[in-house]
């Protein structure tokens, strides 16, 4: 690793303030962070570390009865508080990485990182949540702009993320045994006014909503809705743990095994 | 540089770090507790994971600095106070949980952790749960059932030698 300092703010203004330097980069439990500065792949002279700033920390139900989660909320503690109100976003925190990333990554973390194979985009997504930063609130269908690319500014930071609770859903992960981030996963999310389901893993342009999907299964929420569908190879992810064929035909196979298994 | 102040094993230490100093290095090069080691150093193999306030971590993955404050607890602090092995150091031994020993220290700290939360788990929750610890050379049959065997379970059940 290069040097750089680190900063270690207790409140949201403090972290804002000191991310105003240019060459500054928010540090949120370092599970993508760190690796990436071993490899030199970033340069940072200053680290502003979120994890110790206790407003962004912990989960809780809104006034409107949506699941509240602190930015630096780490998925441990996602997966045990929301185990009985949200259990389909409790079940992508807990399967995420392995017990110990579990203990440090957070869910800020992994949304302004915006990795094309990470869970939470397709939670954020799939539940058509809502972003707040120290600036403003964006709605997560505006937010996810591409692979490793958000909606968000220099320096904001996310300080919390809003889930509004389905009626059922679940989160389907067809896992890469290597790094257990998924080779294709997919959220479903069954609400009063339709299904969405959101997918990760697969393609070129990060998470994105399955439309045809949506709409077979906001008519008829069981696994053969999605009989007649065929999802395109054309941008989908080719690597040597997959090709763009197999990708296509998992996101299929995840959203059946999605829908049949939400609760 | 930055001044740190934390509590290893039920001892309080300070050190002066960079920004950079992972906790791992603290532990090792200015305690000299290298029984926390390093595999991989990119946060898959789990050699190096330490208890950080009772959560299991992976210490080359976080800063020394994050740990300012904080009680951690690495495998030197495990035994027992008369020096004797604690119940999961033990039952590795007996079970032969190990054969060159070099993820050995983060397998023991994983399974703490994991009987702390789950104190009976079954063989497919140790499994799954050891899913950020590697080991070459054992297979894992034996350290499942070591950890089976430290939370009192029956382990002639658990598959294949």
């Amino acid at each position: 690793m290069y040097a750089f300092e680190i900063e270690r703010p207790s409140t949201i203004a403090d972290a804002v303030k000191a991310l105003k330097d240019e060459d500054a980069q928010a540090l949120g439990g370092g599970q993508t962070l760190i690796p990436t500065l071993k490899a030199r792949l970033a340069m940072p002279s200053a680290l502003v570390s979120l994890s110790g700033i206790g407003e962004m920390q912990g989960v809780c139900i809104g006034d409107d009865g949506a699941v509240c989660v602190g930015g630096a909320t780490n998925h441990a503690t996602v997966a045990k508080e929301t185990a009985s109100s949200f259990p389909g976003l409790s079940g992508l925190a807990g399967n995420i990485g392995d017990p110990a990333v579990r203990n440090r990554g957070t869910v800020g973390g992994s949304l302004a990182n915006n990795d094309p194979s990470a869970c939470y985009p397709a939670a954020a997504l799939g539940s058509g949540a809502t972003i707040i930063t120290n600036a403003r609130e964006i709605a997560a269908d505006d937010y996810f702009q591409g692979m490793f690319e958000t909606a968000l500014d220099e320096g904001e930071v996310i300080t919390e993320v809003r889930f509004p609770v389905p009626e059922k859903s679940h989160y389907e992960k067809f896992v890469q045994p290597a790094s257990r981030f998924a080779l294709v996963g997919v959220f479903v999310a069954k609400y009063a006014d339709g299904v969405r389901v959101a997918v990760t893993g697969a393609s070129e342009n990060g998470v994105f909503r399955w439309s045809e999907a949506e709409a077979a299964l906001s008519t008829d929420f069981s696994a053969s809705a999605l009989d007649g569908l065929s999802v395109s190879a054309d941008g989908m992810i080719a690597d040597l743990h997959g090709s763009s064929e197999y990708r296509a035909h998992l996101v299929k196979v995840m959203t059946g095994r999605a829908v049949t298994a939400a609760s | 540089m930055a001044s740190v102040t934390m509590t290893v094993n039920g001892k309080s230490v300070s050190g002066n770090v960079e920004g950079r100093t992972l906790l791992s290095d603290f532990l090792r090069n200015d305690l000299q507790l290298t029984g926390t080691h390093i595999g991989c150093d990119t946060s898959q193999c789990g050699a190096c994971v330490v208890h950080v306030d009772g959560e299991a971590v992976k210490s080359c993955t976080m800063f020394a600095v994050e740990a300012d404050g904080t009680d951690v607890a690495t495998i030197e602090g495990q035994a027992n106070a008369d020096g004797s092995l604690n119940v999961i150091q033990q039952a590795f031994q007996d079970h032969h949980g190990l054969q060159c020993g070099f993820c050995t220290p983060g397998m023991v700290m994983s399974a703490a952790a994991l009987l702390k939360d789950n104190p009976t788990p079954t063989e497919g929750e140790i499994r799954e749960y050891l899913e950020g610890n590697i080991c070459r050379c054992t297979g894992y049959h034996n350290i499942v059932k070591a950890i089976m065997a430290a939370s009192g379970q029956d382990v002639s059940a658990v598959a294949a030698e």
